[in-house]
């Protein structure tokens, strides 16, 4: 295994060996997770603590699930309203976790960097579950998983990224991951919801479904957060969907064998159409979330096991 | 009488623009001539050993925590780092809690400011009551009071009907008035500057378009006027054609820089470090050496500290809430002259910026080697390396973003009207 970091706060620092091998032990805990028996001990004895700052149902069930698969001890702490109204800061809240020894700190922040300075203070391993419009690891890594399979290779593919890319961290990790693998990365979108610099980031980018869609093998639809659609960002959410929202008949201009992805939540007949979203020869939506387990059971067993072989370095008794 | 002679000193006069070896005289605290006329009584004599002599640096825009918040800086810690850093005069920011928008409490802080600190300091006032962009301070009580100039620093006065019946009455009674170009709208939440480094951070951000803006705005409502304005910062290119033009139009206007603004850019940040966190924030490299050449060819005329104490607590939080500012009082020389090193401005030049101009541009005698203005000065070696310590800072606050940061030159000693306020005895 080459993946030796002693956190996972984003795509940036990884390596396509990294990608690699995170990818093929994925591969075999899907296989675990398909069997009756679904139980690992890689993490037995291991305290793993979600810390969500922000609200999330569906990442921080993967996560919990992931590690209890594992044998984890786990817990939950929702710290939206709590500690935060309490005035306490997010250094303190990491510390007195820290406190506790808990091996695998899993933590969602709205702002970006928040989970890179937590990293500093802290004595275990710590995997970013998305921070403000920073990065979404985990959600760049399921979704490779779910292109590999489906499409059976990882390179030279046409992806389009499409939607709210300015406000996504899912759409940094992605273009990150894609790059790395020697894809070609297009983003589509309002120009409004496009970052500065684009031009930068060896990626193409269109305001025009139509044109970027254009024979690509794979459409990754982002969703588009409700505060940003009445007349800030966008006109209104139904010249979003006639502009934007992915159709069938938009998708005509794809590759016939393209796939249609979605990091969920999905506003329907927003930025997807619902049948279009339910098609199960072109959607692969539900893999996502089947995948998004097993990236995070391989990634939390990796850091374990870099985890372990870090204190035994220290002479600490794990 | 109290005579000082400062022999074989490298003379940086910003005046003449010239950096010779001479002899410096000074009689009670007053700057009185080139050359040491006799031996007589009462007379200190200092080898400078070829070491750089020159006007002490006035520094418009510090802020010291007086009232309010003095944990994180007050008068002492204040005018001691100034005197350690070359500042003879400090040039205070109103934005304290509460904000200096009365003549009382411009008495309070000239009180404070004359018990505790070593270096001159003048305090500025704010420009509306709160800071709040409403209504205008008692300007006429606060400049007998002896208020610098009127600001309401980074609070950009948004409505524009105020804001030019307050450049209006401030016209009348010849006030300086400091603007901070900003367009608030553009720049509301921004915490780095738009581009491909922000975006990959994923950091909320500001076109560097928001100052060219706000600039734009404050010069229509100065050609409306005719009130003498200076911009306490101009950190882009495009805001900088802007400046040109307005001086080249004749209107009454003189812009500044921060040292971090020419010394630093928005990679430094990098892994979200909030010691770099400033208003407006870093730029790119671009923009950067803009401003470099601006102030070598005099169209900025002033470099200053932009010194903003921030205790640890406001910057160990995620970049986004972090607060904004940095401590520079000491290292506002060390870094001024990395742009030396860089063969980009020469000594005469660099401080015709820190001490020269702001000095004329307030009305003060200072920032001169001539004979007649006072003896603030400041002898320094250019040349010595060091790598900072924020922990050996005298400000209370330790937020620089030069820690750990290599350096080069150190203050030796530094003298106002005569007396000499930091380093030992000799050169």
């Amino acid at each position: 295994m080459s993946f030796r970091a002693r956190h996972l706060l984003g795509i940036e620092h990884l390596t396509q060996e990294d990608i690699g091998s995170l990818l093929d032990l994925s591969d075999s805990y899907v296989a675990l997770n398909r069997r009756d028996m679904k139980h690992s001990d890689a993490l037995a004895g291991l305290t793993q603590i979600n810390m969500f700052f922000e609200a999330s149902t569906r990442t921080q069930a993967s996560f919990e699930l992931a590690g209890k698969r594992l044998g984890a001890d786990v817990m939950n702490m929702g710290l939206q309203a709590s500690s935060i109204k309490k005035g306490e800061t997010l250094i303190d809240t990491a510390m007195t976790l820290n406190a506790m020894h808990p091996d695998l700190l899993v933590v969602r922040h709205p702002h970006s960097g928040a989970v890179n300075l937590l990293a500093e203070k802290v004595n275990c391993a710590v995997l970013n579950a998305g921070d403000g419009r920073h990065e979404h690891p985990t959600q760049a890594l399921l979704d490779a998983l779910t292109i590999r399979r489906a499409k059976g290779r990882l390179h030279r593919l046409r992806i389009a990224i499409c939607g709210d890319i300015a406000h996504s961290r899912v759409a940094r990790s992605n273009i990150l991951l894609l790059g790395k693998m020697e894809n070609r990365v297009r983003l589509i979108g309002p120009p409004t919801l496009m970052p500065a610099g684009i031009a930068d980031w060896g990626v193409e980018a269109f305001d025009d479904m139509a044109e970027g869609l254009q024979d690509v093998d794979v459409v990754m639809m982002l969703r588009l957060q409700k505060e940003r659609m009445d007349g800030a960002f966008i006109p209104s959410e139904r010249e979003y969907y006639h502009r934007f929202g992915l159709d069938a008949d938009k998708l005509r201009n794809a590759a016939e064998d393209a796939i249609v992805m979605h990091p969920g939540p999905m506003n329907r007949g927003v930025e997807i159409d619902g049948t279009l979203a339910d098609d199960i020869n072109r959607s692969v939506i539900q893999d996502q979330v089947e995948m998004g387990v097993a990236v995070r059971m391989a990634a939390m067993d990796l850091l374990a096991r870099n985890l372990r072989a870090a204190r035994q370095d220290e002479g600490v008794m794990v | 009488m109290n005579r000082i002679v400062f022999r074989n000193a490298r003379l940086i006069d910003p005046e003449t623009a010239t950096d010779d070896i001479g002899t410096l005289v000074v009689e009670e605290g007053i700057i009185a001539g080139r050359e040491a006329s006799g031996d007589q009584g009462g007379t200190t004599v200092i080898d400078c050993a070829g070491k750089c002599l020159a006007p002490g640096i006035v520094d418009i825009g510090a802020k010291v925590s007086e009232p309010g918040e003095r944990h994180k800086e007050s008068f002492k810690s204040a005018g001691l780092a100034a005197a350690a850093g070359g500042v003879t005069t400090m040039v205070t920011r109103p934005d304290t809690l509460p904000a200096i928008d009365t003549p009382e409490a411009l008495e309070f802080v000239t009180r404070r400011a004359n018990q505790a600190a070593p270096v001159h300091v003048r305090p500025m006032a704010a420009l509306t009551k709160g800071r709040a962009g409403r209504e205008m301070v008692e300007i006429g009580f606060l400049k007998d009071a002896g208020a610098a100039a009127f600001t309401d620093c980074d609070a950009v006065v948004t409505d524009n009907k105020v804001l030019s019946r307050c450049l209006t009455y401030a016209r009348s009674l010849g006030v300086l008035v400091i603007g901070h170009p900003q367009d608030p709208g553009l720049s509301a939440g921004a915490s780095a500057t738009s581009g491909k480094f922000a975006s990959l951070k994923g950091l909320p951000a500001v076109s560097p378009m928001a100052e060219r803006l706000g600039l734009d705005r404050d010069l229509a409502l100065i050609e409306m006027t005719g009130a003498r304005y200076h911009a306490d910062q101009i950190t882009t290119a495009r805001a900088l054609a802007r400046l040109e033009r307005a001086k080249a139009a004749g209107l009454d206007v003189s812009a500044g820089v921060s040292i971090h603004h020419l010394t630093l850019n928005e990679l430094d940040v990098g892994d979200y470090r909030t010691f770099f966190k400033v208003k407006p924030p870093l730029r790119s490299e671009d923009d950067r050496q803009a401003c470099i050449a601006a102030v070598a060819s005099g169209l900025i005329d002033i470099i200053s500290s932009m010194h903003t104490p921030q205790d640890e607590e406001s910057k160990r939080l995620p970049f986004e809430e972090a607060a904004s500012g940095a401590v520079a009082l000491e290292t506002l020389l060390p870094a001024a002259l990395r742009l030396y090193h860089s063969e980009q401005i020469d000594l005469p030049g660099l401080f015709r910026a820190l001490s020269l101009n702001p000095s004329k541009r307030l009305g003060l005698a200072s920032g001169r080697l001539a004979v007649g203005a006072p003896a603030d000065l400041v002898l320094f070696d250019p040349d010595v390396p060091f790598v900072l310590d924020r922990f050996k800072l005298l400000s209370k606050s330790k937020n620089t973003p030069f820690d750990g940061a290599r350096l080069q030159g150190r203050v030796l000693g530094t003298w106002v009207d005569g007396l000499r306020v930091f380093g030992g005895e000799g050169a």
